[in-house]
């Protein structure tokens, strides 16, 4: 078993595409098949899903993309690791017997990946060291926490037979390196090969990001077939390279340019990437194009991982508010700012608001509102949104129905009111020494 | 002769987001160019072209065998996706406020 491992990456996000998944499934002749679909907002609304309803708070695609792929990869020998577990991944398991019996799948082991939800853990007196205080000091209801776990956790579960593998907060990376560690023996401290195994998962953990995903900018970076766009493979070898490349028949592309890209993604220092496994050291990196939708990366490497691992603390953020209101045709800029101006005003003065409030200008100045960005001319079609934070319901449903009233008492031509009220979330890091999150797994079968 | 180019002719960008901070990898199309850029677009000029939505430092790390540049942003998105009005929480369109920087080219 020392030839390369095929895996493929089914979802990078949780409310990603399912046909490519399906295509990978059913074409991909893959080892695995990782579908990483958990962030900190989704995690935080699994928590609050759970305490209304004991079984749910895991990923609400977790149904679907099974019913859709898992017949498929279990027919073909490959396996599922997935993180859709999110904030319940022991109801997630009994949802995926569910699938089993519903698609007549017999015989399949799932093994569950539990102890990342370290919310009984969290204490008043829990320092958040990037926030310079202690939970106490939020002053904001606790939603929940739950610590990175990385291939440690996973390995016992690849040690049995299971073709499905769910977990919560398993890091992205890890479930790849997990699966690599499990094929070919790399030991926990073997540094430089536990980074090769993170850069393989750091570059597949975002789905089409890395096979011409998020890279179109036509007329300087085309991309053939985007509309289809196929999800990302990775041949990787025992000594840590790996090849990225998409099945022959899918649309977008692997380049050496798509591939760099998603390198440093969301990586500060390319010398210290950290995980729950190793500090990745992605900075000697070399990257060598093998034809067609076919790249090459080698000379990742690691130093000793971090001695605790990192905990997202969630807490209730209260409510978003968004109204929003066009204006169209000779000075509608003019007519927009008025009908901004009228908006704060009278939440100021009327309804009492005193939080912050944006004003945007969608189609003049609106994502760059800070840079000297999209001043465009007078007379054009702009989209006026006013936005806030609120912990009362009552001030954020003022912002909605103070632009909704601009139809017949602000300026003219106004058209097309749209309001929503959004619950939000707010995260802070807290870390935990590894012995106070011990993991464990549980089987079961279909 | 020289020539002032936007760098999105010569170049091309991702960003991305952890918390308030922002990264933006910048990377240069032609490696002959890769000069340039490197003493052009340095970390205080991009402090200074982001203006005031970068409220702390801007750091860049350097990729020269790969021909690309890493700029960290910090206490530069408003207080993170979690916190922000802006529609962009997480300052994924910043890259092409990158990419809108002049670059002097021989």
């Amino acid at each position: 078993m020392t030839g390369p491992m095929r895996i493929g990456c089914g979802a990078g996000f949780s409310a990603d595409r399912l046909d490519p998944a399906v295509d990978l499934a059913r074409d991909g002749e893959l080892d695995a098949l990782v579908f990483e679909c958990v962030g900190e907002r989704t995690l935080a609304f699994g928590h609050r899903d759970r305490r209304a309803d004991p079984a749910k708070g895991y990923n609400s695609l977790l149904e679907t993309r099974l019913r859709a792929v898992w017949p498929l990869t279990a027919a073909n020998g490959c396996r599922i690791v997935t993180n859709m577990g999110a904030a319940n991944p022991e109801a997630a398991g009994r949802a995926a017997l569910g699938v089993a019996r519903n698609a007549g799948l017999e015989g399949q082991i799932v093994a569950l990946v539990l102890g990342d939800d370290v919310t009984d853990r969290i204490t008043p007196d829990t320092p958040l060291p990037h926030s310079g205080c202690t939970v106490g000091d939020i002053d904001r209801t606790l939603i929940g926490a739950n610590a990175y776990i990385g291939a440690d956790a996973i390995l016992p579960a690849l040690e049995t037979d299971a073709s499905l593998i769910i977990g919560g907060r398993l890091a992205d990376p890890s479930m790849f390196l997990a699966l690599l560690r499990h094929r070919f023996g790399w030991s926990a401290d073997d540094w430089a090969l536990l980074g090769a195994g993170i850069l393989t998962g750091h570059l597949m953990e975002c789905g089409a990001q890395i096979t011409g995903g998020y890279f179109a900018d036509p007329g300087h970076k085309d991309v053939p077939d985007l509309a289809f766009v196929g999800y990302p493979i990775a041949e990787v070898a025992a000594d840590g390279s790996v090849t990225i490349t998409k099945l022959p028949q899918a649309g977008g592309m692997v380049t050496m340019a798509t591939v760099k890209e998603q390198l440093l993604y969301e990586v500060h220092d390319p010398a210290s990437y950290l995980t729950p496994d190793v500090t990745a050291d992605f900075s000697a990196v070399q990257i060598i194009g093998q034809g067609k939708d076919r790249v090459g990366l080698s000379g990742a490497s690691g130093t000793l991982r971090p001695d605790r691992l990192k905990v997202t603390v969630a807490f209730d953020g209260g409510l978003l508010a968004e109204g929003e209101i066009s204006y169209a045709g000779r000075g509608a800029v003019d007519r927009a700012r008025l009908a901004a101006e009228i908006t704060e005003t009278r939440l100021r003065r009327v309804h009492g608001v005193t939080e912050d409030l944006r004003c945007d200008l969608i189609g003049v100045r609106s994502l760059h509102a800070h840079a000297d960005y999209g001043t465009g001319g007078a007379d054009t079609d702009v989209r006026l949104r006013v936005a806030g934070r609120f912990r009362d319901r009552e001030r954020a449903e003022a912002v909605l129905w103070e632009v909704e009233s601009l139809l017949c008492a602000g300026p003219a031509g106004g058209g097309g009111f749209r309001g929503r009220i959004t619950p939000s979330i707010v995260t802070h890091d807290a870390f935990l020494p590894r012995a106070d999150v011990p993991t464990r797994v549980e089987v079961l079968r279909t | 002769m020289s020539r002032t180019a936007p760098l999105r002719e010569i170049a091309h960008a991702r960003a991305g987001d952890k918390g308030d901070t922002s990264n933006i990898s910048l990377w240069v199309k032609d490696p002959a160019d890769f000069e340039a850029v490197r003493l052009q677009i340095t970390a205080e000029a991009v402090r200074q072209h982001f203006g005031s939505q970068v409220q702390g430092t801007v750091t860049r790390h350097e990729m020269p065998h790969l021909h690309g540049l890493n700029f960290i942003m910090t206490s530069a998105l408003d207080g993170g996706v979690n916190g922000s009005l802006n529609l962009d929480g997480h300052g994924k369109s910043w890259s092409f406020i990158l990419l809108d920087m002049p670059v002097e080219l021989d």
